[in-house]
């Protein structure tokens, strides 16, 4: 029984995480796939804990609308997962993994290569706080409209 | 903004530099010891003369390329750089791989087969370029060539890169984070070139796919990959899924998504 199903309160449709494990000296791989699916969109403005074992707190910053909620630690066979979500106004502003497996001497060189791709509709660049980007090729042309062009130009 | 983010380490800022060739921006984020010194600017610099020098034999665009020459039949396989012969065995394998919608042969206008090993020569010149970056010690980089890019951590502790997924029917927004501590993510799209992939077995526009992602460890594979899942149209994700060492997410035109996990996976049902 290796379902695993974290619920979480949101508008978010669906959240996807997708481990995939390569190791240097196999041809094979192994790959595990969490994949946390909420009840369909309420539009509530109060929002309430998910079910099980989801826990929401307050965020910090004292925004009324802003909450952040961690699901429950879910184990696969590399050790513990846990993804956090923020949810503002209804909508999720952030989706973040907490807690990846890293512990087990033997596994990191394992665990270096996870993968874990965190799919959410319409991500904003600037709260995912992302390094760079992957995208359709974009030409020279059409670079500096690009999300791209953003992070270079903020970083340079 | 919340305390889940995976957090850089103090006083390791990232160096960022963008230059343009082959018609497309190269993007490189660089921290740690020679990021922004001397000695990882000449690495730079270096990086992007071996792009330039790879954009001179393989470009379709010049017509003095090596390739253009050798679709013309100006020179025969013999008379190039042998980096010409590996490259065609990269698109060759490819093709075979996908059943033929990944093809480096496409009609032209003109109703001729022309040569064109731009779906096959990217991925494999950006990582060609980054044996400069590597050779950094203690450097961490992550190199974008026109939204392909392949990363480096060399401490196993430190934070991954944040890969951002661009939405392929919004592309100024994310779909997708990718943590990605050392490998490679390629997309293919046409987000910002119109329809120019097509399925080479028809010469048509796939059906039904918006963009797919692939991660793995190299970017000639995931470039190549990504490009050939896309030609495969409604069979992309099927078809990553058979590919060993790849994960991958594919976004289709009604806005929905697959993630792949490579063989002897299938997406977990939460329903």
């Amino acid at each position: 029984m290796k379902r695993i199903v974290l619920w979480f309160m949101s508008t978010l449709t669906v959240v996807t995480l997708l481990f995939g494990y390569h190791t240097s000296t196999s041809a094979e791989s192994t790959s595990s796939v969490l994949a946390a699916q909420t009840p369909s969109a309420t539009g509530s403005s109060t929002p309430t804990a998910g079910a099980d074992d989801a826990a929401g707190t307050d965020d910090p910053a004292g925004s009324a609308s802003a909450i952040t909620v961690t699901g429950s630690s879910a184990d696969t066979r590399w050790g513990p997962v846990q993804v956090q979500l923020t949810v503002e106004d209804g909508t999720v502003t952030d989706v973040a993994v907490v807690d990846y497996p890293t512990e087990n001497g033997k596994d990191r060189q394992i665990n270096a290569r996870a993968i874990p791709i965190l799919v959410q509709e319409t991500l904003d660049a600037q709260s995912a706080d992302i390094d760079m980007v992957s995208g359709a090729t974009v030409t020279s042309e059409g670079y500096l409209e690009s999300l791209q062009a953003a992070l270079d130009e903020a970083g340079l | 903004m919340t305390t889940g983010q995976p957090e850089r380490a103090a006083g390791e800022p990232t160096t960022r530099f963008v230059d343009h060739v082959m018609g497309m921006p190269i993007s490189l984020a660089m921290r740690g010891r020679h990021a922004g010194d001397e000695a990882g600017r000449a690495a730079w610099a270096e990086a992007m003369e071996v792009l330039r020098a790879i954009d001179r034999v393989f470009s379709t665009y010049r017509v003095d390329s090596v390739v253009s020459r050798l679709d013309r039949g100006e020179v025969g396989l013999a008379d190039c750089p042998p980096e010409v012969r590996e490259v065609l065995d990269l698109a060759a394998t490819a093709a075979r791989d996908s059943g033929g919608a990944f093809s480096v042969h496409r009609a032209a206008p003109d109703g001729r087969i022309a040569l064109d090993p731009s779906g096959a020569v990217k991925g494999w010149a950006a990582e060609r370029a980054a044996a400069h970056l590597r050779a950094l010690p203690g450097t961490d980089f992550c190199l974008s060539a026109g939204g392909d890019l392949l990363c480096r951590t060399l401490d196993a502790d430190a934070a991954p890169w944040r890969i951002g997924i661009e939405n392929p029917r919004d592309p100024t927004c994310l779909i997708a984070v990718v943590p990605i501590a050392t490998g490679a993510v390629a997309t293919s799209g046409t987000a910002h070139r119109g329809a120019h992939l097509v399925d080479a077995r028809t010469g048509r526009p796939p059906a039904g796919i918006a963009s797919v992602t692939v991660v793995a460890d190299s970017l000639t594979d995931a470039d190549i990959d990504a490009t050939a899942a896309y030609a495969l149209g409604r069979d992309a994700a099927n078809w990553l899924r058979s590919r060993p060492g790849r994960t991958g997410l594919v976004v289709w035109t009604d806005g929905s998504t697959t993630c792949v996990g490579g063989p002897s996976t299938g997406l977990a049902s939460s329903g």
